[in-house]
């Protein structure tokens, strides 16, 4: 998780070590090693990958794009992007303003706080979205009160934007903590001392200093709040073209027989997840990049 | 503009880091708060700038009470031991940072900011480097650097913590006489925190010596390295032999040895400690001498004009070590050997009563 600036730092010192004769291992080892990652990496990771675009593609290009441009699936694809769109701003506030608070300020209570920012990480997704049913469901503690109101929460569009914003409340706060508090104050201060206000500090100094990290756990929040499937699924009551998320869609289309079609929407999940991947490694290079200016200037 | 504290005070949970703390920094004077670590030298610093907040007493910014004027309206310029730059932002912008974040009306033009940037970057010698960013400056530049950009703002006081801290020996030494130079053509009152005792002697007008949260002394560098007014701040600045004895009228015995004194007011049998600084002593190798404090002769050192010459106490200070500093050729005169014994009498003595006293 933590892990935007501590890569990319070890590949020179990788390559001398192999380089040399005094310190290079044995064929025999070398290829082995070698051999067990790639195979392991081939049959977990590269395997199913292809395996859902051949299968997404095995009746041809026109079953796949009517896959795709299905009522149900287009509704999917819009309240996952929805649900993404509430949950990824949202968590960008909270996981600031969180980060900000421990990082830079010493409280009561801090300990805890951050035990309950991984909180979600450390329950099961299903227990999270049952949550919010025994809190907002028909029987739960506001039930009640909300269909008075006539508000709609489980089983509808709010739920599954509670639940999202839930399951990826974590990635940017535990992405910025550590960065933030390796940064220190220092530079804050002397921008106060220099006659800058709160949020000039903010915008000025604290915001270019983290932006790497802030984009890695924005990046990470989204692939998140795209692929979620647990929490949104106990919430969502599986109502088709109203509470379906992609990932949704893909378990109920392959339930239905429609292998094909399930693959197709799938494929559009695997596409979304090899362009995070993309991104990411890019923004690590980046962060990689101003962690190493940052050594040199501190040195 | 004159700076005052008074009965300062600030705990950090059971550590008392300042206790009671009252000085007074003069307009225009460059004071250095000298003392080891951890004797609440930066925190009073820090108090001063407001970006620390004291548990009891007042700061006095020109007269006025300022504890609680918020940092930014301080008016202060700081700079800290790590520089603590904008990394992001090229020399130019860190320069011109303070002005930029000026309530609009205040604010001066672009063009404005552009030349008072150039004449500070002007002043300190680094007009050129102003594309560069932080990460391509040297350790002296950068300390340099952070220097023009607590002047931009044209603070009322300059408080620097630690400067010279983070750099090298002979960029230090260098950065000293120019913060001095620098200093005579502003003349703004300044006060640099500093554990480098020939830092602090060098370059201020007057230095305050701090321990364990107390002022021990205040005075010119002169004054306080020729007059320690205690055994503390005779131990800080410079070496010092150190003889533990107990007075006996004119003199202090030492074990069986003997010193004489030129204290006046010393109690018959007070238990005392006698320093004298290593160009203080001077070897006597007469063997029917008994004046001094017997020593044997471990090392010389004899390099340059003076000689160091390390020495064993025997007799009554056995397991103590002394140094001493003569000329070289008095080495050669006086045909010092290794492992010879000689007696060491010292040209001057301060003796300090034991026990808390400050005599």
């Amino acid at each position: 998780m933590a892990g935007a600036t501590s890569m990319h730092l070890g590949s020179d010192h990788a390559s001398r070590f192999e380089s040399k004769a005094a310190t290079r291992e044995t064929p025999l080892v070398k290829w082995t090693i070698l051999a067990l990652a790639l195979g392991f990496f081939a049959i977990f990771l590269l395997m199913p990958l292809i395996a859902v675009f051949v299968e997404a593609l095995r009746k041809g290009w026109e079953t796949y794009v009517s896959a795709l441009v299905d009522p149900d699936a287009l509704s999917a694809i819009k309240l996952t992007l929805l649900a993404a769109a509430i949950s990824v701003p949202l968590n960008l506030v909270f996981g600031v303003a969180a980060a900000w608070a421990i990082a830079k300020f010493e409280f009561r209570g801090k300990q805890i706080l951050i035990t309950l920012i991984d909180l979600p990480f450390s329950v099961s997704p299903v227990i999270a979205g049952l949550v919010f049913v025994l809190i907002f469901g028909a029987q739960g503690w506001f039930g009640p009160w909300l269909s008075e109101h006539d508000i709609k929460i489980v089983f509808a569009v709010p739920g599954i934007v509670l639940a999202t914003v839930f399951v990826t409340f974590p990635f940017i706060a535990r992405e910025l903590i550590p960065l933030m508090q390796a940064q220190g104050r220092e530079e804050e201060e002397a921008a106060v001392v220099l006659g800058a206000r709160g949020w000039q500090v903010f915008w000025h100094v604290t915001l270019p200093n983290i932006k790497w990290g802030l984009m890695y756990g924005v990046i990470l929040t989204n692939a998140r709040a795209m692929g979620e499937f647990g929490a949104v699924s106990v919430v969502s009551g599986h109502i088709r073209g109203q509470t379906n998320t992609l990932p949704l869609h893909v378990e109920i289309l392959y339930n239905e027989y429609m292998f094909s079609a399930a693959f197709a929407v799938a494929s559009l999940l695997a596409l979304l997840a090899l362009v995070t991947l993309v991104i990411k490694n890019w923004v690590e290079h980046q962060a990689a990049r101003s962690y190493r200016e940052t050594q040199e200037s501190a040195s | 503009m004159s700076i005052q504290v008074k009965n300062i005070h600030k705990q950090f949970g059971d550590f008392t880091a300042l206790d009671d703390i009252s000085l007074d920094f003069p307009s225009g004077e460059l004071v250095a708060l000298l003392g080891p670590s951890g004797c609440g030298k930066t925190t009073l610093l820090r108090i001063i700038a407001g970006l620390e907040q004291a548990d009891a007493g007042q700061v006095l910014l020109d007269g006025e009470d300022a504890s609680s004027t918020h940092v930014r309206e301080r008016q202060v310029g700081f700079v800290f031991q790590h520089y603590a730059l904008f990394k992001h932002m090229t020399v130019f912008d860190n320069v011109a940072f303070g002005m930029r974040m000026k309530p609009r009306g205040q604010r001066p033009s672009e063009a404005k900011i552009r030349d008072k940037v150039h004449e500070l970057l002007k002043l300190v010698q680094l007009d050129w480097l102003a594309d560069r960013f932080p990460s391509q400056l040297s350790g002296g530049q950068r300390q340099r650097i952070a220097l023009a950009r607590a002047l931009a703002v044209e603070p009322r006081v300059l408080l620097l913590d630690e400067p010279f801290g983070a750099l090298d020996a002979k960029v230090r030494k260098e950065l000293r006489r120019w913060l001095r130079k620098l200093h005579d053509e502003l003349h703004i009152t300044s006060i640099f925190v500093t554990h480098d005792q020939e830092e602090a002697l060098e370059v201020a007008d007057r230095v305050v010596l701090m321990d364990h949260g107390k002022v021990e002394q205040i005075g010119t560098p002169e004054e306080v390295y020729r007059h320690p007014a205690t055994p503390f701040v005779y131990g800080f600045l410079g070496s010092v032999n150190l003889f533990h004895g107990r007075v006996d009228g004119e003199s202090v015995r030492v074990g069986d040895d003997t010193l004489a004194h030129q204290t006046s007011d010393l109690a018959h049998g007070a238990e005392v400690v006698a320093f004298a600084r290593p160009h203080e002593l001077d070897i006597d190798t007469d063997p029917a001498s008994t004046a001094g404090i017997a020593a044997r002769i471990n090392r010389i050192l004899a390099f340059g004009v003076t000689a160091r010459v390390e020495l064993d106490g025997i007799n009554g200070s056995t397991g103590q070590h002394f140094e001493v500093e003569i000329t070289r050729q008095r080495v050669l005169d006086l045909g010092l050997t290794d492992g010879q014994d000689v007696r060491l009498v010292p040209s001057r003595l301060k003796v300090f009563e034991k026990d808390g006293a400050t005599g």
